[in-house]
């Protein structure tokens, strides 16, 4: 009986080494952006060993896709940068055939996201989210108030409140796409808009706010919104979600919160893709449907606050996630929300020149 | 005996036959590595500036294309260049990286020359532990030694909370995201390529020469700026080159603890390359930057063999 029983543990042991020699991906992904036991999981139920890496920007995974031979088998761009990168023939058509939890996902936002990607040929949504105004609760009441509630882009782009936040800290991501639209729509303008006009007229209103910026950066302002560092970011969703988790774990004095400004946000989508120069696609696809798995998305969604679009893990996801709306937005604020489309090559050097000369103050 | 030494001949001889001397051969080594390793990249990156930024993989033109007719084209154009010289970005990020490296070059020297002529001067024991702490900070990361000074100069930082624990200060102060810590950070991390040099040239200083001075009566400061310091010039020169050099094209110190008002050629051509995926322009802002670093060590290089002539 023993005997048989280690016999057989042995066995196993042999095939999951053999395999797991043969058989590892390497995954480029977002920092802060996966459940601890997600790697584990996989590699446990697969034999596939996983090398995983991560970023900060996009702009940062569009040079090293661009370069080629990045060595990975999943990347994880964003929708409208993942729509020029599709052009440039970076990515590689997914095969259905090894992807069978396609049926967890919820239709609707996966046609919202073909906008990016017609009939969803190369990629799949891993989480989406929205770009809104993070904030220390405790700071905000002691200028403007108790009852003054965040919910317009004025706390950052009034020159009068924002400087009232200046010795405590503002932050701004470092990217042009998450900062010149808001403005454009905080000025009645379409923050889809490529004119020249409006890309200037929105720089020129940045440019009178920009001495309360402390900082442009893209993932900093996660830690230092938790420990009281900075006041107020333009941030991502979750990862502002997740400051306020970690500034109550660690027992700050103040809360850390997000909102969605009634004025509107940017809503996008991060999208899992196989780069055409994958090493190991069949690892990669194997990958992707494991992510789209119920449980597995649920647990994801549950540990960084952004929400996933798989319809399947609905059930598995935590109860004060699913009905937190800065997590998942209501219809009404859905309303007011816009997705961007790569922009073409003049309004992209419009758009970084300007952002050069925003963030120097030049 | 024999057998040992008969390849080495056969070697030498055909070594002989081919026209090539030892001495060629010694250069040769050092100028293979600049060649792989400096040239090539340099003539790949003056290629990629002269091409233009597209949507494709890798993100620029080609160089050669086939003409209709089948004939090969050769596509390139001095555009990004002109680009550079009318765009005033460029000319403010090149001269505040140069004022940047200058301004640290000098606080490098002021702090490390005292530093240097007092391990000089200091017993042979003493003087290897001391050299040893000067290198010991090498062992550690620079990104971590970098980090170390976030973790000092935050506003909830080591220095606020000490200053503020003592009754020095009521508010903290902002260090963080600021051109003062960015002098900290490469002064501090450049600070060994200044003292090195230094040290080297000190300790060949000749006593003889200062007790000549004090003999015919001068005084101790006297002495030192008439004496030692002309004679230390080599290593002034040397150890502002080691420190001057890397910083003009610092990229991770500025990136880490400057603010967004820091301007400095390293951070621009991130942008380029990153921001607007214009691997073209980035590639003309870094030949450029080349250039500016080369002319003045050329210059410099000719004075004092002009110097060493006279």
């Amino acid at each position: 009986m023993t005997n048989r029983f280690i016999l057989a543990v042995s066995a196993a042991m042999v095939l999951q080494a053999g395999s797991a020699i043969a058989d590892s991906i390497n995954v480029f992904n977002w920092s802060d952006y996966i459940a601890p036991d997600t790697l584990e999981k996989f590699t446990a139920e697969t034999g596939i060993s996983v090398n995983y890496d991560v970023f900060d920007s996009n702009e940062t995974l569009e040079a090293r896709m661009l370069a080629g031979s990045s060595g990975f088998d999943v990347v994880v761009p964003t929708s409208d940068y993942m729509q020029r990168q599709i052009m440039a023939g970076v990515y590689q058509p997914l095969d259905r055939d090894l992807l069978p939890n396609l049926g967890n996902m919820d239709a609707d936002l996966m046609e919202l996201a073909a906008a990016f990607d017609p009939e969803n040929e190369h990629s799949v949504i891993y989480l989406w989210g929205t770009t809104g105004i993070g904030y220390n609760a405790q700071a905000v009441a002691d200028r403007l108030g108790d009852d003054y509630v965040v919910d317009s882009w004025s706390i950052l782009f009034d020159p009068e409140k924002a400087a009232l936040f200046q010795d405590c800290g503002i932050a701004w991501l470092d990217t042009e796409k998450e900062l010149i639209p808001p403005a454009m729509r905080y000025l009645g303008l379409d923050p889809t808009s490529t004119s020249e006009e409006d890309f200037n007229t929105a720089a020129d209103m940045l440019m009178q706010v920009r001495p309360t910026v402390r900082y442009f950066h893209s993932s900093q302002y996660i830690s230092d919104l938790a420990n009281g560092e900075i006041c107020l970011a333009v941030g991502w969703s979750g990862d502002v979600l997740q400051a306020a988790e970690r500034a109550s774990e660690t027992g700050q004095s103040f809360e850390v919160g997000y909102a969605i400004p009634d004025e509107g946000a940017h809503l996008w989508f991060d999208m899992l893709t196989i780069p055409v120069d994958a090493p190991n696609p069949e690892g990669a696809h194997a990958f992707i449907n494991f992510i789209m798995d119920a449980q597995i998305a649920a647990d994801i969604t549950n540990y960084v606050m952004f929400p996933n679009a798989n319809a399947a893990s609905t059930p598995f996801v935590d109860e004060d996630v699913l009905n937190d709306p800065t997590v998942y937005p209501s219809d009404a604020a859905r309303a007011g929300f816009w997705t961007l489309q790569p922009y073409d090559n003049r309004t992209e050097r419009i758009s970084t020149r300007l952002w050069t000369r925003l963030r120097t103050g030049q | 005996m024999i057998t040992g030494s008969a390849p080495w001949r056969g070697t030498a001889w055909a070594v002989g036959k081919l026209g090539l001397s030892g001495r060629t051969l010694v250069i040769a080594i050092p100028m293979l590595w600049l060649l792989v390793f400096f040239l090539a990249p340099f003539f790949v990156l003056g290629r990629i500036s002269l091409a233009e930024a597209i949507i494709a993989r890798p993100p620029y033109t080609p160089m050669f294309e086939r003409g209709p007719d089948g004939s090969l084209e050769i596509i390139a154009s001095l555009e990004n260049y002109r680009f550079l010289l009318t765009d005033a970005l460029y000319r403010n990020a090149y001269l505040s990286s140069i004022r940047i490296a200058a301004v640290s070059t000098i606080f490098a020297l002021l702090i490390g020359y005292p530093m240097a002529y007092f391990i000089a001067r200091a017993p042979e024991p003493r003087r290897s532990l001391l050299l040893l702490l000067v290198i010991l900070p090498f062992w550690t990361s620079f990104l971590l030694r970098v980090y170390a000074w976030m973790g000092f100069l935050r506003t909830n930082g080591v220095i606020n909370n000490m200053l503020m624990g003592m009754g020095v200060i009521d508010q903290p102060l902002v260090m963080m995201q600021t051109d003062f810590a960015v002098y900290i950070g490469i002064v501090y991390t450049y600070l060994p390529f200044m003292i090195l040099p230094l040290y080297a040239n000190l300790t060949k200083l000749d006593g003889a020469l200062l007790e000549a001075a004090s003999d015919l009566g001068a005084s101790p400061v006297v002495t030192f700026f008439t004496v030692t310091l002309p004679l230390s010039l080599p290593g002034i020169v040397a150890g502002s080159m080691l420190v001057f050099i890397p910083a003009i094209g610092e990229y991770v110190i500025p990136a880490l603890l400057g603010g967004p008002d820091t301007l400095m050629i390293g951070r621009v051509l991130w942008d380029e390359f990153f921001g607007s995926r214009d691997w073209p322009v980035a590639s003309a802002v870094a030949i450029v930057m080349l250039v500016l670093v080369v002319a003045p060590i050329m210059w410099l290089q000719s004075v004092q063999n002009r110097r060493g002539a006279d």
